[in-house]
């Protein structure tokens, strides 16, 4: 949580809000915060850090482990309708990777604003080239994208 | 004595009679029909105790509505990743 903590001003840049749950209580959150994570975040954790005892939230979303008695690390990316557009599950030992986090919110705003008229293909970063849904394009992706310009040569 | 092992994933505690034993395949079906939710569906709401710059506190997703969320799981505070 520390990674998404120190870029929490390139999340709030985009007007995203974040919500970190646990199953901790909101006191070790405190004690977590306050002896380890405001080390390596300056001011400390800025975002709602919020207690899941039980699991109750967890189960809902699908990522509690009753075996474990945790949550697994689930990222639900949630537009302003409340609707999820985006989910990634993780077991505990591998961590999340932020960059992706923020492309993904900046594709779904993108796509958010246009209406749709402007979707975003695979490895698509900001200021990439998207492509327009239509009869023309049927077919017709190879004349207007190559995932050579965006993974480069191999 | 041997040490516990470490790892990211907090250690469940046990309760006698109880098994953390893998559900015998004729329970995979619960398994498919447990609870969740997938893209496209409306983020279910929920109110939690939380801590927040400093304060206890309560935060509601709802509150939030009209703005992009976020919503970070995590194994538990004090592990490693």
């Amino acid at each position: 949580m520390s990674a998404v903590a120190d870029r929490y001003a390139e999340f709030q840049a985009l007007g995203v809000e974040v919500i970190s749950v646990s199953v901790d209580s909101q006191f070790v959150h405190k004690v977590w915060n306050d002896t380890e994570l405001s080390k390596m975040v300056d001011g400390g954790v800025p975002f709602h850090m919020a207690s899941d005892g039980g699991g109750a939230i967890g189960t809902v979303y699908g990522v509690y482990s009753p075996a474990q008695g945790v949550d697994f690390r689930g990222r639900f990316l949630i537009d302003p309708d409340g609707i999820i557009q985006g989910m990634e599950i993780l077991t505990p030992p591998v961590g999340r990777n932020v960059d992706e986090t923020l492309r993904q919110l900046q594709a779904f705003q993108l796509v958010r604003k246009t209406g749709g008229k402007e979707v975003t293909p695979s490895g698509w970063t900001p200021g990439g080239k998207v492509l327009n849904p239509g009869p023309d394009l049927v077919a017709n992706v190879w004349k207007f994208w190559n995932p050579k310009d965006v993974y480069g040569k191999k | 004595m041997a040490e516990e092992k470490v790892s990211c994933a907090v250690p469940a505690s046990t309760v006698e009679g109880s098994s953390n034993e893998p559900a015998p395949a004729a329970e995979v079906k619960k398994e498919a029909v447990r609870m969740g939710v997938t893209v496209g569906m409306k983020a279910p709401d929920f109110t939690a105790p939380a801590y927040y710059k400093g304060k206890f506190t309560t935060v509601k997703l709802s509150d939030f509505a009209g703005k992009w969320v976020s919503l970070c799981f995590y194994p538990g505070d004090f592990t490693f990743v």
